[in-house]
């Protein structure tokens, strides 16, 4: 969970060349930069990744940062989503205790969230919920009350909203 | 449909040869003009040193990979072109890390080309292996792994690309054996140099946006007491010439930067000298008393803000500087001009003179006199030396200057000695001032002058050193003897490691820990004969002049002069690390004249 740090989420396009990951990594590091998520997958033109970071604005003002990352030769554009211009999803994964008294509750909290159980066993349920990462909070809050032994959330990943236009850094002004 | 009238080979472009990685290696520096690499050959970069006896670049054989880096930084900073050092895997890219550092931080144009380990053994723990691109990847403007012999052209370039454009840095090139090796047949390919850059993620802006300008240019034309605080971007952008513009047109007084000593002339009316720590007093002042700051070319680095929140508290600011990313990292600018130093100035200065130039604003007479004030009260000052005794650093720095000629280089190490280099040589050329200032590396001086007079040969070039600098790179003299670069080093031997010594005498309430080195030990005469030199001692000031003739008539060997120097000389003025520029130390025999003018 994000707790309540103050954040911002910027979207980091890059090429996708060896250690270019290490970079931005070791750039947050040395800075005193904090990353509170980060999610990284190539995009649809395979010479750039995107990657979605969201990032402590306590320890360092946003726009430093931001102007920190672009020094970087293989940061080809990062585009900074305030709450209100992004749409995010994040992916959670869980497991929990469920005996059986306990077990159909855990089912029906599933189903109000509308997850999915993706394994079972006799005394445990894996279960995945995708979303707006609030939502997934809210989630996870629930889900503690059952004794979870596992749990994996992916860090967000984000776009602009539809025709909003956001402060975005970018060396070469035309698309790639 | 593509009609030629003569078919062309569809194995190799037109105008290509056939090369190995290393040949391609050499064939590429010398299509990016480099003239001189200086260098240390072993394992992994082996192969490369073999196309370099057919190369008519001049390859100088340091004796430390330490001592390559620098070296070519000092050619970098005479130059403004890159320097280029060569050195294999492991321990000698350990080695070349404190050059890079020190390159990154002086925004020192240089490629630094590292042996590595075959391609199969990477990640094996091989024989002289090392992470080189990790290591270095926070200590470079941009570092690279090339793993295939063909990409070795379009590496290069872009390293040159990288190393000289925007903000200018070091850039590091990674290159495993096989791809180099003669040996290996997967090591040739036609070789062409690459036309164009690929980097789609970097375009350094340069000119300078005009609404920007334009406030800055109000500003200015507002000004009462303005100050143009230059740093070393002004150096790097070719902008010597634009800041004399500007200052006289503006009539703007200037302080110049440890970085940007020689920017602007010591001799000129309109110069306060170096501000910050050790600056002197009328620059440290009139940052404080200013209403306008203009940082050109500078990053109000902690040496010359000392405590933040109290820096030039009346003063608006003006920051122009090509890095996006220094404008509000220590202090939020009220205008904000990112691009080329040299172009911001012209574009200023246009405007300012199509306003009717300098009769048109703010007069600035005024301000003018107050400067003129603290100048004639405090003066860098020093005690003259006494009949007897030990030498004065600050009187053998005058002496030096005054009979060198005005073009000399003057290359400094890191300590008591630079502090006192920077106050007491005249700068008024720009690129004749070559330093450590943002690393402090000790023994920077010896290597960095050996780079210099590689670039110049004609030209009379000092290293500046102090005794525990010199025990740190001493070995490049042997370089120069051999090499014939001969520089001059003048050693201020003054037994310590002096600057500390000043600290535990002023903050740590004289307790000495561990600064003793000895006047004797080692005999700087002697190991300076051995290594090829001229050498001379000087112990008493009747004789520094002298000395100081003999060894400047000396142009076929190194010369080193140790001057032995008095203990306990302090270096004045002085802001305590942290502390607040109002908080400056002037010279004890200014002290009365400062507590008088605070009193009233």
């Amino acid at each position: 969970m994000t707790g309540n740090k103050p954040h911002r989420t910027i979207v980091v396009l890059v090429e996708n060349k060896a250690g270019v990951l290490a970079r931005v990594a070791d750039l947050f590091a040395r800075r005193g930069y904090n990353i509170i998520s980060l999610a990284v997958a190539p995009t649809h033109d395979e010479r750039l990744s995107k990657l979605t970071i969201v990032v402590d604005v306590e320890s360092a003002p946003l726009d430093q940062i931001m102007k920190q990352l672009f020094k970087l030769i293989n940061v080809v554009e990062i585009a900074e989503l305030s709450p209100g211009d992004g749409v995010e999803r994040e992916l959670l994964l869980a497991t929990v205790e469920a005996p059986k008294d306990t077990r159909s509750q855990i089912v029906e909290l599933v189903d109000i969230f509308e997850g999915k159980i993706v394994a079972v066993s006799a005394d445990r349920l894996t279960v995945s919920l995708d979303g707006a990462p609030s939502k997934l909070d809210d989630f996870e809050t629930l889900l503690e009350s059952y004794s979870i032994t596992d749990l994996q959330r992916s860090g967000r990943i984000a776009l602009p909203k539809i025709g909003r236009d956001v402060p975005r850094l970018r060396a070469v002004p035309e698309a790639v | 449909m593509n009609q030629t009238s003569e078919p062309e080979s569809s194995d190799a472009p037109a105008g290509s040869i056939r090369l190995n990685g290393g040949q391609a290696l050499i064939k590429s520096l010398e299509l990016e003009g480099v003239e001189v690499i200086f260098g240390y050959p072993g394992g992994a970069i082996l192969p490369v040193y073999d196309p370099i006896i057919d190369s008519k670049i001049r390859h100088v054989l340091v004796r430390h990979e330490q001592g390559a880096g620098h070296a070519a930084e000092g050619y970098a900073h005479v130059t403004g072109r890159p320097g280029v050092c060569m050195v294999t895997s492991g321990p000698a890219a350990t080695n070349v890390v404190t050059p890079l550092a020190d390159a990154y931080l002086d925004s020192v144009p240089m490629v630094c080309i590292t042996g590595q380990v075959a391609l199969p053994a990477i990640g094996t723990d091989a024989f002289q292996e090392c992470d080189t691109t990790g290591i270095t990847r926070s200590i470079t403007k941009h570092n690279m792994l090339v793993t295939r012999a063909e990409d070795i052209p379009r590496a290069v370039r872009e390293a040159f690309h990288i190393a000289t454009t925007g903000r200018p840095g070091p850039v590091l090139i990674d290159i495993p054996k096989d791809i180099v090796d003669a040996n290996n047949p997967n090591a040739y390919f036609d070789f062409v140099y690459p036309p164009e850059i690929d980097l789609p993620g970097y375009a350094p802006m340069t000119a300078a946006d005009p609404v920007a300008v334009a406030e800055a240019v109000e500003m200015i034309r507002a000004a009462e007491r303005p100050v143009l605080y230059v740093g070393g971007g002004v150096l790097k952008a070719r902008g010597a010439q634009a800041l004399l513009d500007m200052a006289e047109i503006g009539n703007i007084p200037v302080v110049t930067t440890l970085m940007a000593r020689g920017a602007f002339p010591d001799s000129h009316e309109l110069c306060l000298g170096m501000p910050g720590m050790h600056g002197n007093y009328t620059a440290v002042r009139a940052i404080q008393e200013a209403d306008l700051l203009i940082a050109m070319g500078s990053r109000f680095d902690d040496r010359v803000t000392g405590k933040v929140g109290a820096f030039a508290p009346g003063a608006k600011i003006i920051h122009v500087d090509i890095d996006p990313a220094e404008h509000g990292k220590v202090r939020r600018p009220d205008v904000s001009i990112v691009g080329d130093c040299r172009l911001a100035m012209e574009a200023i200065n246009a405007a300012i003179e199509s306003h009717g130039g300098p009769s048109a604003h703010t007069d600035h007479t005024a301000w003018r006199q107050r400067l003129s004030g603290w100048q004639e009260n405090f003066p860098l000052t020093y005690d003259p030396p006494e009949p007897g005794e030990l030498l004065k650093p600050q009187a053998v720095l005058e002496a030096l200057r005054d009979a060198c000629p005005p073009d000399t280089i003057v290359a400094s190490g890191v300590g008591q000695h630079q502090m006192w280099a920077s106050q007491y040589w005249r700068f008024d050329h720009p690129y004749t001032w070559v330093n450590s200032g943002g690393l402090g590396t000790m023994g920077f001086s010896i290597p960095a002058a050996l780079g210099a007079k590689a670039a110049y040969p004609d030209r009379m070039v000092w290293a500046v050193d102090g005794d525990g600098c010199f025990q740190m790179t001493a070995q490049e003299l042997i370089t120069a003897s051999v090499e014939k670069i001969p520089i001059k080093v003048a050693l201020l031997n003054n037994a310590y490691l002096g600057m500390v010594r000043q600290w535990q005498e002023l903050f740590y309430d004289e307790r000495y820990s561990e600064v003793h080195l000895g006047h004797e030990m080692p005999d700087y005469v002697k190991w300076a004969e051995s290594m090829g030199c001229v050498a001379f001692r000087v112990e008493d000031q009747s004789e520094v002049d002298a000395v100081i003739a003999k060894a400047n008539q000396i142009n076929d060997r190194p010369v080193v002069v140790e001057f032995r120097c008095l203990s306990e000389e302090k270096v004045y003025p002085m802001v305590p690390a942290g502390g607040s520029n109002d908080d400056i130390i002037v010279h004890p025999s200014q002290q009365p004249e400062q507590s008088e003018q605070s009193g009233q």
